[in-house]
Formats: structure tokens, sequence, C-alpha cells
């Protein structure tokens, strides 16, 4: 209870209900721009907040991130184009729904089921969390580095059909770390003798470059599309009702938000998958699951919107990032001195309870802002596409050039820029780069602390929590080698199924040599002459 | 005919060879520098080298992006490739306009540049509408207000301010 109300005493200031307010208006209206998502407005941010006070900062960002969900909805159920990537499985549902004349009691669905998930996902931490404090401190150097090591390999086997080059980008990540001076041995690394890159390359000029830039790049050189808003009817506030007549389906996918948020390298697309899976098995209605079901919807808001909660459990706790997202608030929290990990769930117990707290009150803002204000919020989405980006090119100046006012940073961040607009082009993922980055860092430095004490390789994992992320690392490689294997059998089968031919050169001389070599195939050929030489005699 | 294997490829085909190769070659070339772009302490063990994690990223690097070119279905560059890489250089022009508005503020000053700058780009991609363009020009003026005058991110005055009658000097470098 003390706890609860240090922490209340934090979030008492009319600077963080400003923050909280700006964030949480500013996310919607970001989430419901197809185009801008919350990695290019956090990015452009940034630095903004640096000068601002820890907690202020950081509940603009965690604002942003929060709402951009439920504002990503709107333009996905209205005209098919998710507004954040997240958002793309409520298209399934939602948009069926609007082409069915109910676009309001999707809308209303998908904000119910979103306040759900946030709400859900805020509570279960905030009575967790005495006991992740309890947690914490069993990490140490070698444990935090292999569950970095975890997170990382996570998000290389998540990009299925991608995985090699999704590793090579993320050693690309663990690469750029190691640029400029090595700071134990005071030696350079691949400076090339310049001095722009002896500091390093920051990890805002390359966020900004792969994530702002390059999606500037994208709308530039894309055409304006035509959009046709259908006209809203009826009430937003059935949705609460509808929702309470599918609890369980809410209450799983809620669940499921929440486990696979709180794993570095999952988040939200596997949790939304887990759930969307489960309640089409269980639904009563299966066949309704893609052409407008209510339970789909349900289950597609309420698991993406109780991620960004949870994803901040391995962010405080261990100082590790899940994703691009919380990587970005983790040089915030640099910035100003806290570092996160064990302490501060020791020492600063009522500042990450404020943080949550401050997620919690969000997550009303949003809900009634939207019920509200929808109608006029709309209008965002017309909002021409080449316009954006201009207008993001624009404000991503503001976030590389406060950050040093260095004009390389932004040769730096235009050269990203580029790297990543043909990322993009090709389908690729530019998230390995920026946990490479990130967790390449933690991983480094954890290594190096923890091989000190290490006499044989056994001791790395002679620790319980050691042995059990030991463990994880080797269930997830062999899992995917046999989902390699399982992919690489039923290519091959589907390919003997089209072709005539052998599949494989090689086994195809093989059985010639054989045959040539084999008494069998001597008889065989002879046959085959003479009954050659007699079908040509015949002429 | 599109094969099985093209079939199940994630992502468009056009640009993937050339994008594979040119990594492949570039994280070679990188891998090839380690000797003398990094140095070997003595006395030092082999994690806490500083070559250690430069070795192993640019490893992975090139194993990882020298097996995916090795698994692609295709193996010979086709004249869409070639378009794609020409759609890649479109992006070089943009990254044009950005440089040079970077290079203009420390001269000239946040508030002129960016009131011409998006006019500018808008009128370059072909918003030429009266209404658009001022659109625009609020756009930059609300940028310039938001973030230099009342969130004060760190943005220098211009040298041109420097020219200012004193009282308007202060204010210019503060706020404009």
């Amino acid at each position: 209870m003390d706890l609860l109300i240090s922490a209340f005493d934090i979030l008492l200031r009319w600077d963080v209900a400003l923050a909280l307010l700006a964030g949480s208006v500013g996310g919607v209206l970001i989430g419901a721009i197809p185009g801008v998502g919350p990695a290019v407005a956090i990015a452009i941010l940034l630095p903004a907040t640096f000068s601002l006070d820890p907690i202020v900062g950081l509940t603009v960002l965690l604002g942003i991130y929060g709402s951009s969900m439920y504002g990503g909805a709107i333009p996905a159920i209205l005209i098919n184009t998710p507004g954040t990537a997240v958002n793309a499985l409520t298209t399934y549902d939602g948009h069926p729904m609007t082409a069915r004349g109910e676009p309001r009691r999707a809308l209303s669905l998908a904000y119910s089921a979103s306040f759900f998930g946030g709400v859900f996902s805020v509570v279960c931490l905030i009575l967790f969390a005495p006991v992740l404090a309890k947690v914490a401190p069993m990490f140490g150097s070698r444990e935090i580095f292999l569950a970095a090591l975890l997170g990382l390999i996570l998000v290389v086997v998540a990009h299925r059909g991608q995985t090699l080059i999704a590793g090579a980008l993320a050693c690309l990540g663990i690469f750029l770390n190691t640029i400029g001076m090595e700071p134990v041995k005071y030696t350079q690394r691949y400076t090339f003798g310049q001095d722009f890159l002896g500091g390093g390359i920051n990890l805002i000029v390359v966020v900004l470059g792969l994530f702002a830039l390059s999606q500037a790049f994208v709308l530039l050189t894309d055409e304006d599309e035509k959009i046709r808003v259908s006209r809203l009817r009826g009430g937003l506030f059935q949705g609460l009702r509808e929702l309470a007549r599918h609890p369980r389906v809410a209450g799983v996918s809620a669940s499921f938000g929440v486990l696979m948020g709180m794993i570095p390298g999952v988040g939200e697309f596997t949790a939304q998958f887990m759930s969307y899976t489960y309640a089409q098995k269980t639904s009563k209605r299966p066949q309704d699951f893609g052409r407008g079901s209510s339970e789909g919807l349900i289950a597609a808001e309420t698991s993406n919107n109780a991620v960004p909660a949870a994803a901040m459990v391995p962010l405080l706790a261990l100082g590790i990032p899940g994703e691009a997202l919380t990587a970005m608030m983790l040089s915030v929290f640099y910035v100003h001195n806290v570092v996160p990990g064990p302490g501060l769930f020791q020492n600063d117990m009522d500042f990450v309870v404020a943080l949550y707290l401050a997620l919690l009150i969000l997550n009303v803002l949003v809900l009634v802002f939207l019920l509200f204000a929808t109608g006029a919020l709309v209008q965002v989405v017309r909002i021409p596409n080449r316009f954006l980006g201009v207008c993001i090119l624009t404000l991503s100046f503001v976030g590389v050039y406060s950050l040093r006012n260095s004009v390389t940073d932004c040769l730096l961040a235009a050269g990203f820029g580029v790297f990543g607009f043909v990322l993009k082009r090709l389908s690729l993922p530019a998230v390995p780069i920026i946990l490479g980055m990130v967790l390449g860092g933690i991983m480094e430095v954890k290594l190096r602390a923890a091989m000190a004490r290490i006499k044989t390789p056994f001791d790395f994992i002679d620790r319980p929590v050691a042995f059990i992320l030991f463990s994880l690392i080797i269930i997830v490689l062999v899992a995917h080698v046999l989902r390699v294997r399982k992919d690489r059998l039923s290519l091959k089968e589907a390919e003997w199924q089209t072709k005539t031919a052998s599949t494989s050169f090689g086994a195809l001389m093989w059985r010639r040599r054989n045959s040539f070599l084999k008494a069998h195939g001597k008889k065989v050929r002879a046959r085959h002459s003479r009954l050659l030489r007699r079908l040509t005699g015949l002429f | 005919m599109t094969t099985e294997r093209e079939r199940r490829f994630v992502g468009p085909r056009r640009g993937q060879l050339v994008f594979a190769a040119v990594f492949v070659a570039l994280s070679a070339l990188l891998l090839v520098m380690l000797p003398e772009q990094t140095a070997w302490t003595k006395k030092t063990k082999l994690f806490a080298q500083p070559r250690f994690w430069p070795a192993i990223a640019l490893g992975g690097m090139a194993l990882f992006a020298a097996l995916h070119l090795y698994r692609l279905p295709w193996k010979r560059v086709s004249r869409y490739d070639m378009r794609e890489v020409r759609k890649w250089s479109e992006a070089v022009e943009y990254a044009g306009w950005f440089m040079a508005y970077v290079i203009m503020v420390p001269v000239i000053g946040y508030l002129p540049v960016t009131v011409v700058f998006v006019p500018a780009l808008a009128w370059r991609m072909g918003y030429r509408s009266r209404g658009m363009l001022l659109l625009s020009v609020v756009f930059a003026v609300a940028v310039v207000i938001l973030f230099k005058a009342v969130l004060a991110v760190r943005i220098p005055g211009a040298m041109l301010y420097e020219y200012f009658p004193s009282a308007l000097r202060s204010f210019a470098i503060l706020y404009l």
C-alpha cells in the first residue's frame, strides 16, 4: 500500500499529467495514420525527451507505445490498411465487419478489447512486481549474458523463412556496436583513422535512419492512395457489452500477451498468432474467423495491447530490451543515469510501480478519448502519403541533429535511411540490427565480467538460473533445426509432386553409375539395344 | 514457370540477389581488414580481447549472408533486379534533400530554412495547390515552435543571426 502511495506521489505532477495526455492523444493519432508507426514517432521524439525528467520523458514514450495500437485499429477496420504493423491481424475480422455495414461495432469492440488487454497486463504486472523483485537479484553477469543471447536468438528465429539473413543483420548490429574506441584496452576498432567514428555509432542515429528516414523515403517514392472512409453509424459503447460475452477468449488472449511480452524477442506477433489460433480452435463458429468474427477481433486486439506493459519487464528487471521500441527506451534510461536492472527493482520500486500506474491511467484516457473523438480522428487517415513523407523527413532532422549538432551524424543517418529503404523494399527485417546493437553491447560487457570468475566451461552454467537459460537456448535451437528440417521435407515433397524429373542431380548421377556398373544394368541395356535393333530393322 | 522453391520464398524476388551478393562482399571485405582495424593485446584472455566481438560479428555476418546467398532460389541477375537497383537510387535524391536541409540550418537558421524547405519539397512531390502549400508552411512553423521554443531541443542559432541587432539576436538564437 505504501508503495502505491509513493508511486502516486511521483505521478501527481502537472508535467506528468501533461505527458500522459500528450502521449495518449499523440499515440492514437500516430497509430491512426498508416505509414507512421510508434517506432518512427519514438525515434523522432527520443532526443527531445532527454531534457525532461526521466518519469516525464518515459511517460510520453510509453504513452505513444501503449496507445498507438488503439489508433492503428481505426484504419485497419475502416480501410483494410493496418495503422501499425501489429494491427495486421485486426484487418482479418475488422474489415469484413465494415464491409457488411458494422464499422462502429468493429471499432468499439476493438477499443474495448484493447482496453481489457492493456488493463489486464498492467494489473498482472503490478501484482507480479514483488515476485520479480525477488527473482531479479538472481541474475548475475552470466545470466544476463545468456538472457541477452536468448533474446537475440529468439528474434532471429522468429523471422521464419528469413532466419539466415536475419542472423546476418543481427551480426551487423553487433558489429556496428563495436565500432569506435573500445573502453577497456583503449584501442580503436574499425575507425579507419576517422575522428567521427572514434566515439562510435550512436544507436539513435541508426534507429532514426532505419525507422524514420527510411519510412520517409518509402512514402516519398510511393504513390498517393485514394482512400474512401465508410461513415460511422451506431453507438461506440456496445463493444464493452459484447466483450463481456466472451470473457474466456479475452482472458486467455490477454494472458498470452503478458507471457509473450515478457520473453525478450518474441512480442506481439507470436502472442496474436497464439491467441487467434486458440480462439478459432475453441470457438463454436470457427468458420466465421477471417469473415468478421467478433471473437477473432477480440483475440487480435486484446493480445497485442497486453504486450507493451509486459515488454517493460525484461527491460526494467534485467536491462534487456526485447524489441526495437524498448531498445530505444533503454537509451532514455541511460541518459538519465537510471540503470535498469536488478538494482532498480530493489532500490526504486516506487518508480517502477509509478510507470505501471501511468500505463493504467493512460489506457483509461485513451478509451475515453476514442469513445468521443473517433468521428474526428477518422479524418487523419486522409493525409496524403507523400506529404506525410515530407513531414517525417522534416521531423527526423530534429531527432538526429539535436542529439549532438553533428552533420556527420546526419550523414550516417541518411546512409542508414537508404539502407533501411532497401531492406523495406526487399521485405527484410530491420529490428535484428537494432537488437544486435543493444544486446551486443550488453553481451560484450557481461561476458567479459562473467569469464573473469570462471575456470572451467561448466562453471558458466552451474547456477540454477544460468542453467535454465542455457537449456532454453538449446531447446530453441533444436526446435528451430527440427522446424527447418520439416520445412525442407515438405518442400521436397511438393517438388516431387510437381516435377516429373528427379529433383536431385547428384542422386540421378549416382543411379546412372550403379546401372552402368552392375550386372543387372548390363542385362537391361543389352535387352534395350536388342529391342532397338529389332525396331530399326522394321524400317 | 515459378518453382516451388521460388513460391515459398519470403519477400519479393527483385533485388534479392544483388543485395545478398553485395552484403556478402562487404562482410568479407570487412573481415579481411580485421587484423589491421582491431588490436590483439598481450596478457589478455580471449573473451576480453578487443578483437573478439568484431570477429564474432563479422564472421557471423559473412557466414549467414553467404548461406543466405547460397540458398537463394535465383542465381542470375535479371533486368528486374537492375530496375530495382534504380529504384533504390531514387531514395538517394531525398537523402540529398535531407542533407541540404541539415547543412543550411546552421547557416541560415532553423525557422527560415524549414519554412522554405517544407513547401519546396511538397512542390517537388507534386502538391501545387495553394491549400497544400499553405498547410506545409503552417506545419513548418508549428514544428519550429514546438521543438525549438516549447521543448527547447538543442539546435544552435544560425550564423546569419549574428548580423541581427542585439535584442533581436538573443531572441532569434533562443526561439527561431
